[in-house]
């Protein structure tokens, strides 16, 4: 795997992420310190449904088969809601401390801003941890889809990452708004939305493992976009 | 390095040289100097803001740059704050800086992740069979390493209240050549093995040569301060790299730990040694020793960079809040990068882990300077990073990275 794929991969991912950040985020301190909050925010929505797999994984131990895959489905439902509150509990935290600590004389950012920054923040952070590995793995040796999978797993990898930093940024400012205004039916549609795009592929997989249980004798082992990359 | 405030001549030097480093007041003190070798791994890393009165900012081998008063503290606290995240960006930029050197060293020379022995001060191996045996000699080496620091801290302060100064000095000064030259040496060798690229040995001297002479040159006396910055960040960078390589993998953490802890301490007890180092120097109205610290100065007028007394006049200036800036000692940098060194080089080829104990000290950072704009005095600037450093490195590790993996391999993205 050529260093085109690697570079392609990585702008296509974080292309329009770095261009925000450098345009719109990287001439503002104060913004980047909100980044930075907002990505660290993210990180500590992961700790929590990974604390819960550890928990599970003790108990559903040897368990193969649609047990697992129920389980990892179930275990991206709770970090997408563990997400959204966490993503509430930034608002909360910005809304009610305001920036008088830190920057009493100049104007307060406004909260569409901060909504903006703080969804960029998650985004990028969602993005990296989820595309990061996958690109470093794509310098190394190795071919892709060599078993019969997708030869495009790179490709289509970079266009959901990209999808889903654009997509923290909107749910962040949709989000917001929707706090501001009380509007609390907003919040349960981005709620929503999120948990569709999280699951949209899952519910592929719940449908081949619904496929193979009635097809029995087939191995648990396909989903639609895996790839195999060895070579690690 | 070349001025202490005891004798005359040394004292116009070091006035012609902060004119050069900082244009805040003529007492002003921020002075980069030398730096002691890995036998003074001390690390009292506070730091200050450059606004406020009184402060001492000590560098993480127990130098501290105490600044003059003169300035009212209505609109230091006003200036402070306002200019809070820009501080915080400025050395948000560094600290990356040093962690994208260190971590770049690590995953692509493979000779400071192998292991080669260890360093005297951590003399109990971790080959052992038993996990208990192997908690029990980190521990104690942990002990041994703080034990040293504790006494390296000591004698300096024992050293500075007996104003031997010279003797400091010229510690100072061999230390930082040899990180300058040896440990530089042994660097680019190690890289150029790395990609395989020869080098005959005259060039390899006129480069070290360069490089080093340079470095001397802008850190112990004059230069710009962008290259100052970066030579404080190469030396940094490489300094945490020894550490990575020489200290073995549980005793660095636990080291990480005990360090923090004893930064908290040494900067915030009344008898830590810090604080007495500190108050001594304030009762002498000088800078404690040729600091170790980067110095973030905003703003560099044109004029500064000239060696004529006419610069001195700038230095009559009221105070500019442009001019302001943090400092951060260097043993800062250097633990922050042994910890995301380490997340590195052990994640198995994982970025997650590096990431996330990133995030984890830039935010430790921005909290300790909120605490620094509350409480308006030196703060230790290791514990708070290093304990989420630690939090994130070992959760993400252990708990968030199979569920990522499983994640990317399966194309859900949350």
């Amino acid at each position: 795997m050529t260093a085109a794929v690697f570079f392609g991969c990585a702008f296509i991912a974080f292309g329009p992420a770095l261009a925000l950040y450098v345009f719109t985020i990287a001439t503002d301190p104060l913004r980047v310190t909100f980044l930075i909050a907002g990505a660290f925010f993210w990180l500590v929505s992961l700790l929590l449904p990974s604390v819960f797999r550890y928990l599970v994984r003790i108990i559903a131990e040897n368990r193969d088969g649609p047990i697992q895959k129920y389980l990892l489905i179930f275990r991206v439902l709770l970090s997408v809601c563990i997400q959204e509150l966490f993503r509430l509990a930034y608002y909360r935290l910005r809304a009610s401390e305001g920036l008088k600590s830190i920057n009493p004389e100049e104007t307060a950012p406004s909260m569409r801003l901060l909504a903006y920054v703080s969804g960029l923040g998650f985004g990028i952070m969602s993005g990296v941890f989820s595309f990061v590995n996958t690109l470093s793995d794509s310098l190394g040796p190795g071919t892709v889809g060599i078993h019969g999978d997708s030869p495009q797993f790179f490709l289509n990898s970079a266009f959901m990452t990209l999808v889903i930093i654009l997509l923290h940024v909107f749910w962040g400012i949709v989000f917001f708004d929707g706090c501001e205004k009380k509007k609390w039916y907003i919040l349960l549609m981005v709620l929503l939305t999120h948990l569709l795009v999280s699951t949209q592929v899952s519910v592929v997989t719940v449908l081949s493992v619904l496929a193979e249980l009635k097809c029995r004798g087939l191995s648990g082992r396909f989903q639609p976009n895996e790839g195999h990359i060895h070579g690690k | 390095m070349l001025t202490f405030m005891a004798s005359d001549s040394e004292e116009e030097v070091c006035d012609e040289r902060t004119s050069l480093m900082s244009a805040e007041s003529p007492t002003s003190r921020s002075c980069q100097e030398g730096r002691p070798g890995p036998e003074d791994g001390e690390n009292m890393a506070q730091w200050r803001s450059q606004d406020s009165e009184e402060d001492c900012e000590e560098d993480p081998d127990g130098y501290a740059c105490s600044r003059g008063p003169g300035r009212p503290p209505g609109l230091e606290e006003e200036l402070t704050l306002k200019y809070g995240a820009k501080h915080v960006i400025m050395l948000f930029v560094p600290v990356t800086l040093c962690m994208i050197v260190v971590v770049a060293t690590i995953k692509s020379v493979r000779f400071y992740t192998e292991k080669n022995g260890q360093l005297i001060y951590t003399p109990f191996t971790e080959d052992t069979p038993s996990v208990g045996q192997r908690l029990l000699n980190s521990v104690l080496n942990t002990l041994i390493m703080i034990s040293v620091i504790v006494v390296m801290t000591i004698f300096l302060v024992v050293l500075y209240k007996y104003r031997c100064y010279k003797f400091i000095h010229g510690w100072l000064i061999l230390s930082s050549l040899m990180l300058l030259f040896l440990f530089t040496y042994i660097y680019l060798g190690e890289v150029l093995k790395t990609y395989n690229v020869a080098m005959d040995y005259p060039t390899l001297f006129l480069a070290v040569w360069n490089f080093g002479a340079v470095g001397m040159v802008c850190i112990h006396w004059k230069g710009p301060l962008v290259l100052q910055q970066a030579y404080l960040i190469m030396i940094s960078a490489l300094m945490a790299l020894v550490f990575i390589k020489y200290l073995p993998e549980w005793s660095a953490w636990v080291i990480l730990g005990a360090i923090s802890v004893y930064d908290l301490v040494a900067v915030l007890c009344p008898k830590g040694p810090l604080r007495m180092l500190v108050e001594t120097a304030q009762e002498r109205n000088e800078p404690i020793f040729p600091a170790l610290i980067y110095s973030s100065a905003m703003v560099w007028t044109v004029g500064m960079a000239k060696l004529d007394p006419s610069s001195q006049g700038a230095l009559q200036l009221p105070y500019d809040p442009e001019m302001g800036g943090v400092k951060l000692g260097l043993g800062d940098f250097i633990f922050y990068s042994v910890l995301v060194g380490k997340a590195a080089a052990a994640g198995n080829g994982d970025w997650n882990t590096t990431l996330a104990c990133f995030i984890a000290i830039l935010i430790g950072l921005c909290l300790t300077l909120l605490l620094l704009a509350v409480f308006k005095k030196a703060l230790p600037a290791l514990p708070i990073s290093i304990t989420f450093g630690l939090i994130f490195y070992f959760s993400t590790d252990n708990l968030v990275r199979p569920f990522m993996d499983t994640l990317a391999s399966h194309q859900l993205y949350i």
